[in-house]
């Protein structure tokens, strides 16, 4: 039940946000639908990585969004539209992802895969929290795409800095 | 339900102490006598203010965003009121005792950042606009050195649950399901050979277990007064250059909210500095050898001594922090932006990193 009211949140104010013309409200239904979304990982017993959304998507890239489009909106003193381009070929796009998604989830045949029959409701099995598991995963496992991930971030941060430095007239 | 209740009357009630502590406490400073005249001491200033602002006039400016600045209060109060459902009052009074109550903290103060924006922008007003851009600078900056002292203080107590940091800091540290064979040592150093588990009171709080969290303590301090918009980090509401900063245009009972919510973001970062650092609800006394403070001050989990004691020790550690920092407001004159940058950039965070790694290695020494 809880699942169905999220995810109708979700849809909503993702719709609303593809939908609105004011690119400030859209960023204020993308903070409702990431909330909703972060709701539904918990339902699913993901905790740690609900957190994680809140902290890096609306801590960090919404409010990045919503700096961005404050400090560039009132140059003409009006809120900053977005227009429409690309109508026929982004709804043709558009639809063929549906289309090739949902032929995709069909053909998986969820309900009859073994680790979801296998799967209870006591995922956590005694365990307090996803942490520790995340934690070790990490660091044996998968310590090598995890490594790369923060290279590429360190990479990142390093360009972003360069270009942002004021360079000397030579 | 209850505990959203409960939680929310101790709020209003620390909220109104504090304002009222507030004007008392600046007129010390400056010499100066405070309110006076409503009740004994003027003791009922601060609820009468805050009757008066529920009388007064909604207004909503005719040129601002109205959703927006109608929707901005809600929004800034609910997301620093969610911190509290995963502070611990008593060793058994938690609102949600979820294992990942640090983490979910430190991310729930960051929907506060949205709010302010939706704040600043809403007002459709030059001073709000600015208030509000210094505000959120000044928050996501200091969130970083914040964020690392309480890393170091996860390290040491492994464990991302308020309880179970709090059981771990006093006599009690056996009783939490889990740490039932575990040990404090002084210093958390097992090889100095003193057994501190049954001795508790301050000797086994983390800025004692681990001394270099004392650090740690001082660096998380100044950066949540930054994060609670106090003086001396109070540019985002100058009144000499802007007014009031991102509430300038609130009256009456949204006034209110916004002021309820800066309050409790205050008693919201001293508990968390008070839990992490200062020993939780345990108390400061330590058992001497016949003498047992620690047990006679600790109360019984479960019964109505223990839930006393537990919320006595708290709150009172609280209310020295936030005194503190009230004080801290009347002694030192505002940081303009550079400095306040500078201070967070190539000081705090420097100095905490090197924490988060000195934190690794003692943890190393205490196992």
């Amino acid at each position: 039940m809880l699942f169905y009211i999220f995810a109708a949140i979700a849809v909503l104010s993702g719709a609303y946000m593809v939908l609105t013309r004011n690119l400030l409200y859209a960023g204020f239904s993308l903070l409702l639908t990431l909330l909703s979304v972060a709701a539904i990982y918990v339902l699913l017993f993901a905790d740690f990585v609900a957190v994680t959304q809140l902290m890096v998507y609306i801590g960090g890239v919404l409010v990045l969004i919503l700096f961005g489009i404050m400090l560039s909106s009132r140059v003409h003193d009006k809120s900053v539209m977005s227009e429409n381009t690309n109508v026929g070929w982004g709804i043709t796009i558009s639809l063929l992802t549906l289309i090739g998604l949902s032929y995709t989830i069909w053909q998986a045949g969820f309900s009859s895969l073994p680790w979801i029959q296998q799967a209870g409701t006591d995922v956590l099995a005694g365990q307090k929290s996803t942490v520790q598991l995340i934690g070790v995963k990490l660091m044996t496992d998968f310590v090598l795409p995890f490594e790369i991930a923060s290279l590429l971030l360190l990479i990142a941060l390093m360009g972003a800095a360069y270009i942002a430095t004021d360079k000397q007239k030579v | 339900m209850l505990a959203f209740l409960l939680t929310l009357m101790l709020l209003l009630g620390i909220v109104i102490v504090l304002a009222y502590a507030e004007r008392k406490v600046a007129a010390f400073m400056q010499d100066r006598m405070g309110p006076t005249e409503a009740g004994p001491y003027g003791s009922l200033q601060s609820v009468l203010d805050v009757l008066k602002l529920l009388q007064k006039e909604d207004i909503v400016p005719a040129a601002a965003d109205k959703k927006l600045f109608k929707l901005a209060p809600i929004l800034i109060f609910a997301a620093v009121f969610a911190g509290f459902a995963v502070i611990p009052f008593t060793p058994d009074l938690i609102p949600a005792g979820i294992g990942i109550g640090v983490f979910y903290l430190l991310a729930i103060i960051s929907l506060d950042v949205v709010g302010l924006l939706m704040a600043g922008w809403g007002s459709n007003n030059k001073y709000a606009m600015l208030g509000a851009m210094r505000s959120v600078a000044q928050i996501v900056s200091y969130e970083i050195p914040a964020g690392l002292a309480i890393l170091s203080v996860v390290m040491i107590c492994q464990s991302l649950d308020f309880q179970e940091i709090s059981y771990q800091q006093g006599v009690l540290l056996n009783r939490f399901p889990g740490l039932e064979f575990e040990t404090n040592w002084l210093f958390g150093i097992e090889a100095l050979g003193i057994n501190t588990t049954n001795i508790g009171g301050i000797t086994t709080w983390n800025i004692f277990r681990a001394p270099l969290l004392l650090v740690a303590f001082v660096i998380y301090f100044i950066a949540s007064l930054a994060e609670s918009n106090r003086a001396p980090f109070d540019i985002p509401e100058a009144e000499s250059e802007l007014v009031a900063g991102f509430h300038v245009e609130y009256s009456g009972f949204r006034f209110a909210i916004l002021f309820l919510a800066e309050y409790s973001m205050m008693v919201l970062v001293s508990l968390v500095a008070v839990i992490l650092f200062l020993g939780s609800w345990n108390t400061p006394l330590p058992n001497l050898t016949t003498l047992k403070f620690a047990n006679w001050t600790t109360g019984t989990i479960g019964e109505l001594s223990g839930i006393l004691w537990g919320s006595f020790w708290l709150l009172s550690k609280t209310f020295v922090l936030l005194f503190l920092q009230l004080q801290i407001r009347w002694t030192y004159p505002r940081l303009r932006v550079d400095q306040l940058m500078h201070l967070c950039w190539k000081v705090l965070t420097p100095v905490a990193l090197g924490l988060v790694l000195l934190a690794g290695i003692w943890r190393l020494l205490m196992v």
